[in-house]
């Protein structure tokens, strides 16, 4: 009986691997929830740590999403890796900051004032990161369409380098305070000790709708119908009457116009900005993109509320000046486990 | 972008699918290496010995030894790597260890010695001789390298890049608040204050390097970049070298052929970090610091943007690329462009925009020559296409 000795499925080896491209990828991403749970039971007896970490986490989380988005709508038309994006985000929130300090909206403004300030204030701040990003694709990035795929790389280096500056001439090197309009700590709602506070409730709130409209336009749109095909395939595309130029500046205008929404929040959440934000900000971004998969929108948002819960409990229990080390450790576990990240990307290489 | 490879880019004469020619003949590529290492060995007697002039070109002689070995990576292999100042940190890392009075409490507050002369013999802390030191980078180096490479083996292109960043930022980080770490009374690192400082060269049968003299520095710097020039002439036309290559031209057909990809590219990783860390060690012990504050991503860019206006890949090109983006770095924002506004009679201080500066010429350099300023023969042809293949590139392979 020959035939009977041969294994009828693949063999162990990439069982093995199948198993370890599971589930080891949800174990690491547990592995520091779940070590602080722990010990959170064992000193306090209840939860209430680590749900304040995961609150905080996710509404912080939010905001990374926005700006992830941005690049991962760019990285699935163009697959550029642009850097000067977390940059779009810092200027932003520069500008909305300048903005309301100009509208004159001070904290003891009456809350239908601060309501339509705010929302002023977010279109401004929208319409010009929109601008600036679309205008850097105009600049930077089209004349180099057909140039080696390095050369796009180091002008996105260039224009980051570009906007810092910007940033360091208009507010100082140093954090700047701004006026914290929300009441940003105020605690609205406790749930089982938990408690929720005006940032968190603003984040959310300003996330989720942002969101909805986003997904809603791509999916069902003909503009975002042109941006899905463009991404898959710029000749075919181009053959079937898209104007693949027009719809690659408009995914520089959504991309640049999420991360001005989120530059507001940040300014509103954090009540300080400085010119670095957005290199840290945009590297953080940019590993949420990757580890939910690259090109895929709803992996960006995971990817972005994975990362700020990582980085709540870091910044938390280990100490801020390890978030980063803390991040990017996760970026490389999530590599070494799934490379094609948690939802699996959408790009042309990946067919 | 399959919309490249249709479109024909100025200056490209690709008939046929055929190489161009080349633009030097082979014996004369040979030739040149000596010829200009010489003439630039008599380069600072036109100078005065401690002239700031002599510094800038060591710098620069440094970085064109790291250009070099991120251009095995990036260029020859096709990996493209955010994260070399990792190997940077290291190589100045293992200067500052092996060559400092940084474990102070090492063999009793007596110190231990290997092969040092001079001050250095009695001062507490490692010290070991500097060729030593070197060969102690190379090792550290290569094992990081490959360390840092096992997990992009199975990634494509821009994977890459961002797992190379995660490292080096996560090594920058390390050096940062190293200082935090102590272990047995040991800090780590000495963040942000630096290691200082770190013992100056010290080469058997010469006097120990002088800080004020800084001729000895700069020709041993270009000692150095002849190594690397040698060494990476000879790799490039091996046959590892045309395996990078292959490997780096398609992916799939490599391995077909027989080339081990895992190895190949594992060698290539620890042979370029092995020339970050050569020039880390230098650059620690010629800036007299070990800081944390050094080993930023920026770094990284810089070194990156070297080989890419050079011409990834061209050995040449990466040569002229670091000289040239260090003179701008060292030299010219800092010292020509800031004259600029007090001469026109401005009040205004340009050391304020020396980032936004430095971004310009990224920019403008890009857009004007995007293939680099040296490009590389079969680079030229072929990089409009990724390091990685896609089932296009192996149907539709120029013949």
């Amino acid at each position: 009986m020959e035939a009977a000795s041969i294994p009828a499925g693949p063999p162990v080896s990439q069982r093995v691997r199948a198993l370890v491209g599971t589930y080891g990828l949800t174990l690491v991403l547990l592995a520091l929830p779940l070590y602080y749970a722990i010990s959170d039971l064992v000193h306090d007896g209840n939860l209430v740590r680590l749900g304040e970490n995961l609150t905080a986490g996710i509404s912080n989380g939010a905001i990374w999403a926005l700006v992830a988005i941005g690049y991962t709508l760019v990285y699935g038309i163009v697959e550029l890796i642009n850097f000067a994006h977390g940059e779009v985000f810092m200027i932003g929130s520069f500008v909305s900051a300048a903005f309301f300090m100009t509208l004159g909206l001070t904290k003891g403004a009456s809350a239908i004032v601060l309501f339509f300030g705010l929302l002023l204030t977010l279109c401004v701040a929208m319409l010009a990161s929109g601008m600036l990003n679309a205008m850097i694709e105009r600049v930077g990035y089209k004349p180099l369409r057909t140039a080696p795929k390095l050369a796009p790389l180091i002008t996105a280096v260039g224009f980051s380098f570009i906007l810092q500056n910007v940033g360091l001439l208009w507010k100082g090197g140093s954090q700047q305070g701004i006026p914290d309009l929300i009441n940003a700590q105020h605690t609205v709602v406790t749930l089982f000790g938990i408690t929720i506070e005006n940032a968190d409730v603003l984040s959310i709130a300003v996330t989720v709708p942002l969101l909805l409209v986003m997904t809603t336009f791509i999916s069902r749109s003909r503009l975002g119908k042109a941006m899905r095909a463009t991404a898959q395939d710029p000749e075919a595309a181009r053959l079937m009457g898209i104007n693949v130029d027009t719809t690659i500046s408009l995914t520089f205008l959504i991309g640049g116009m999420l991360a001005g929404a989120a530059g507001l929040i940040y300014a509103l959440y954090q009540t300080t900005i400085w010119y670095f934000q957005g290199f840290t900000g945009g590297l953080i971004a940019f590993t949420a993109a990757v580890m939910g998969g690259i090109g895929n929108l709803r992996g960006a948002v995971l990817g972005g509320l994975i990362i700020g819960c990582i980085q709540q409990i870091s910044d938390n229990r280990i100490g801020s000046a390890w978030t980063p080390a803390v991040v990017f450790s996760y970026l490389v576990l999530i590599m070494v486990f799934k490379p094609s990240g948690l939802l699996g990307e959408q790009t042309r290489d990946a067919g | 972008m399959s919309a490249a490879t249709e479109a024909k880019r100025p200056g490209e004469t690709v008939k046929g699918g055929r190489l161009p020619k080349p633009a030097l003949p082979p014996w004369f590529e040979k030739a040149l290496v000596p010829i200009l290492l010489i003439a630039a060995a008599f380069l600072p007697f036109f100078f005065e010995s401690g002239d700031t002039f002599v510094q800038t070109c060591t710098q620069a002689l440094a970085y064109v030894v790291m250009a070099l070995g991120l251009n095995i990576v990036v260029g020859f292999a096709g990996l493209l790597d955010l994260g070399y100042v990792a190997f940077f940190a290291i190589g100045a890392y293992t200067a500052g260890y092996f060559g400092s009075g940084f474990f102070s409490k090492v063999g009793g507050g007596e110190g231990w010695h290997f092969l040092v002369g001079g001050t250095a013999a009695k001062l507490p802390g490692i010290h070991v001789n500097f060729l030593l030191i070197l060969v102690l980078a190379v090792i550290a180096t290569a094992i990081a390298g490959m360390i840092i490479g096992l997990p992009t083996l199975r990634l494509r292109g821009d994977y890459i890049a961002i797992v190379t960043l995660a490292f080096g930022e996560i090594i920058g980080r390390i050096a940062i608040n190293g200082d935090s770490i102590v272990i047995g009374g040991q800090p780590l690192t000495a963040g942000r204050q630096g290691i200082s400082p770190v013992d100056k060269i010290d080469l058997p049968g010469l006097a120990p390097f002088g800080l004020l003299d800084l001729r000895p520095w700069y020709w041993f710097a270009l000692v150095l970049v002849g190594f690397v020039l040698f060494v990476n002439f000879r790799l490039r036309d091996s046959r590892l070298g045309r395996a990078w290559v292959a490997l780096r031209e398609d992916e799939i057909a490599a391995v077909a052929m027989g080339v081990p990809a895992v190895k190949t590219k594992l060698l290539a990783y620890a042979t370029g970090a092995a020339m970050g860390g050569i020039a880390g060690a230098f650059l620690g012990s010629f800036l007299n610091t070990v800081n944390a504050d050094q080993f930023q991503f920026y770094f990284s860019i810089l070194v990156l943007a070297m080989i890419i206006l050079g011409g990834l890949g061209s050995i040449w090109g990466v040569v002229l690329g670091a000289i040239a983006l260090s003179f701008i770095n060292t030299w010219f924002i800092p010292d020509v462009i800031n004259s600029w506004p007090g001469k026109l009679g401005l009040d205004f201080d340009a050391t304020q925009i020396t980032f936004a500066i430095y971004g310009f010429l990224l920019v403008m350099m890009m857009l004007l020559r995007p293939q680099g300023l040296l490009p590389e023969r079969r680079h030229k042809m072929e990089l409009a296409e990724h390091a990685e293949t896609s089932d296009e590139t192996l149907y539709t392979a120029q013949a």
